[in-house]
């Protein structure tokens, strides 16, 4: 008996060591394109001291800051991209949780006329692809004023304008709150909009947060629509456009380089408040995946 | 039938109102809150009113003019006589306001419906000797008992303008000639009835344009099946690995699989594209290395892009499966493992006759949805390979990659073509959601749903 556990022990210890080899292969597969990333952005583009483009080695031969210098310099319109995807992303996460929170406390809530309808023709039109419906949205916007010049205020007003469609995750996380909560605050008269200020949003909070990063994050990645709104005037890009230009153009004039900078001070930030809420992100993942 | 049974009692109640009402209600056919103002209910009585004289507005000054063309989308060409441009019909405007208009009529229509049914329920009301709430009461309603309607006026309209509107608009497209050379305002489109979708399966002579959409659609297929699966097995493995008992650093290896979740993608797939360039860094390592003579082609050979494509998306969706299995694997009651290692269960036979199921059940919805979601993946697609290789097989700018959102994209944006675009975002639909039907009536979770319990 003593000897078999002791086999099992040593059967698990193998198994261990196994574990932690691959997982070791797995984290340098998952952070070697950021190591690269982050290297890469301290290489000089300047052609004599090396070189902007594509290269065949990984550790820069000079060390230097050029291409921070570079972006700092406002030889580019590189903060106002900063800038406009930074408007964009914090006014699409407030309006947007406002907007998700209240269509799913009225659809978690609240029975009303038509409410099944809305449901299913949502679900329905969520089955259309995005992209669908560009050029009339294009169309929609410019009577607004809303693009080229104006596309930073028309991105928010597209993105938020459609976002009641998303209260899947956050409606499943108001029917987990107990209903009996609602009814006695009702019996005390209550109203329904008192219930929702007063109870339901600070009961929420963790689903808020999920809404709110998950909001917040979309913009630095939107490209698609973007570019096509902004099409031609610079000013008002955001920096997925802008910079996934200058990875498009051309390597040998050394934008390769100056894109992994600011493809750092773009990451570095993000990377940072999602890992300071990471928490929440997990809990309204798995709740939503549960729930479908 | 349930619907015909509705649309009846509907048509029964309007008759019925009318002919049992006083004046006032009678009134209130012609005159939209006519009863409730003169029974006092101001608010509500005025409401409806504003509503009918802003249609009426409306209808007058611009609705009528363009729904009038609806059936021709126009008549009048643009011409240009000695540089002096007259402008005549603009099909898109005519399409587009059109629409609009009789959604608005539809929503009067059930305005006007709305406000007999409150004539009717005011004149009950008074029958039987009852006050009419207040003024003050019917406006502190929208705070309570019809507290959804203050919720939802603001997202419904939103979602009308800029997501209903549109989808009608581009399913008419589908219908039409709208293409580079009918493009408004110096031409007009019209109604070609189901000439797209003939061309687009090729009834009547198989055309290039059918022969492109059956094989992207299966590269789409093909694609959405490994992207979502491979994703799915090896997300759940990593998550068993790090689950492991003994295994120290669980949350380090966590947070190293989640910077992928957090590294905006336009970042990260750049990069991992050059990467894999040929001149990239892993061309040039392998070089040195003597390993290889000439570059790998990862993005230029079909076949080696498409592989390669699915394998950077598993670099992707890896973190966002491990979260969700951790979670639900420690859902796992333990005592199930136990009593299958008394057994003498392999870990292979634990796994396959405990952990599968049970997350087969929990995250079937969550595979459709990311199923679907594959089948639309338009990022990964386009900041990897924008759809190339091309390919003299496929016609109108499809490249080996492309899904058919990307196709979609590209037709719209490179060619104006946008009667197709509009024909392949339809196709796009009807494939989702036949999918959707058809694996959620399979799915366990939703056939027998306490199943695990």
């Amino acid at each position: 008996m003593e000897k078999n556990t002791a086999s099992m022990k040593k059967r698990q210890k193998i198994g261990n060591f196994f574990t932690y080899v691959v997982l070791i292969i797995i984290s340098i597969i998952w952070l070697f394109p950021f190591f690269g990333l982050l290297m890469q952005s301290f290489r000089s583009y300047d052609p004599a001291v090396e070189y902007g483009g594509m290269v065949d080695y990984i550790i820069p031969k000079t060390f230097s800051l050029d291409n921070y210098r570079f972006l700092f310099s406002g030889q580019t319109n590189f903060w106002r991209w900063y800038g406009n995807t930074l408007i964009i992303a914090v006014s699409v996460s407030i309006l947007q949780t406002i907007i998700i929170l209240c269509v799913s406390y009225a659809l978690s809530r609240m029975r009303f006329r038509g409410r099944t309808f809305l449901m299913r023709s949502w679900l329905i039109l969520g089955m259309f692809p995005g992209f669908l419906t560009m050029i009339c949205l294009y169309f929609l916007l410019s009577t607004m004023g809303l693009t080229q010049s104006g596309a930073v205020p028309g991105l928010i007003l597209v993105s938020v304008a459609s976002s009641g469609m998303g209260y899947y995750v956050c409606k499943g996380y108001f029917d987990t709150l107990p209903i009996a909560l609602d009814e006695a605050a009702r019996i005390d008269g209550a109203s329904r909009a008192r219930i929702f200020f007063i109870m339901t949003i600070p009961l929420s909070k963790p689903i808020i947060i999920y809404t709110a990063l998950v909001a917040f994050m979309a913009p630095w990645c939107d490209y698609v629509f973007a570019s096509y709104v902004a099409f031609g005037e610079d000013k008002s890009y955001n920096v997925a456009v802008a910079m996934t230009r200058w990875v498009w153009t051309n390597d040998y004039q050394g934008y390769f380089t100056r894109f992994c900078a600011g493809g750092i001070l773009i990451a570095v930030p993000v990377t940072l408040l999602f890992m300071f809420l990471q928490k929440y992100y997990v809990e309204g993942v798995t709740g939503g995946a549960v729930k479908g | 039938m349930k619907f015909l049974k509705g649309a009846g009692s509907v048509f029964a109640n309007i008759g019925s109102t009318f002919a049992r009402g006083d004046w006032k209600t009678k009134l209130s056919y012609l005159l939209f809150g006519f009863g409730p103002l003169l029974r006092g209910q101001t608010v509500t009585g005025l409401a409806y009113l504003v509503c009918e004289a802003l249609f009426i507005v409306y209808m007058v000054f611009f609705g009528a003019k363009y729904v009038s063309k609806f059936t021709t989308l126009g008549t009048v060409e643009t011409t240009k006589v000695h540089r002096v441009t007259t402008y005549g019909d603009n099909s898109f405007l005519i399409l587009l306001f059109s629409l609009l208009t009789i959604s608005l009529i539809i929503a009067v229509a059930v305005i006007w419906y709305l406000n007999i049914c409150e004539n009717k329920k005011e004149e009950a009301l008074l029958r039987e000797g009852k006050k009419l709430p207040s003024n003050r009461q019917v406006l502190g309603s929208f705070l309570d008992g019809n507290f959804d309607k203050t919720l939802l006026t603001v997202p419904v309209i939103g979602i009308f303008v800029f997501t209903v509107l549109p989808i009608l608009f581009m399913i008419c497209v589908a219908f039409t000639n709208y293409d580079k050379t009918h493009t408004p305002p110096g031409k007009l489109f019209t109604w070609v009835g189901l000439s797209n979708f003939r061309e687009l399966f090729g009834i009547g002579g198989g055309s290039e344009f059918s022969s492109t959409f059956f094989q992207v659609l299966l590269w789409t297929l093909v694609w959405a099946f490994f992207a979502t699966f491979l994703d799915y097995f090896l997300g759940m493995a990593v998550a068993i690995l790090i689950n492991r008992k003994g295994i120290k650093f669980k949350k380090l290896w966590r947070t190293i699989l989640v910077i992928t979740i957090a590294v905006p993608q336009f970042v990260s797939l750049l990069y991992v594209m050059k990467m894999f360039a040929n001149d990239g860094l892993i061309n040039g390592y392998l070089m040195k290395w003597g390993w290889i003579k000439s570059p790998i082609p990862f993005w230029t050979n079909p076949t080696l892009a498409q592989i390669t494509i699915i394998v950077v998306n598993i670099w992707i969706g890896i973190p966002y499966m491990m979260l969700i299995a951790t979670g639900l694997l420690m859902n796992i009651p333990e005592e199930l493992y136990e009593s299958a290692r008394i057994d003498g269960a392999s870990p292979f036979q634990m796994f396959k006759s405990i952990t599968l199921p049970y997350m087969l059940f929990v995250t079937g919805p969550f595979l459709l949805t990311q199923f679907t979601g594959n089948l639309n993946n338009f990022n990964v697609i386009y900041l990897l390979t924008q759809g190339k290789p091309q390919s003299m097989s496929l016609s109108n700018n499809a490249g080996r990659t492309d899904l058919l959102v990307t196709w979609l994209y590209k037709m719209t944006i490179n060619d104006s073509n946008y009667k197709m675009a509009a024909v392949i975002g339809i196709m796009v639909f009807v494939v989702t959601a036949v999918i959707s039907l058809v694996v959620y009536n399979m799915l366990p979770s939703v056939k027998d749903e306490g199943g695990f319990q």
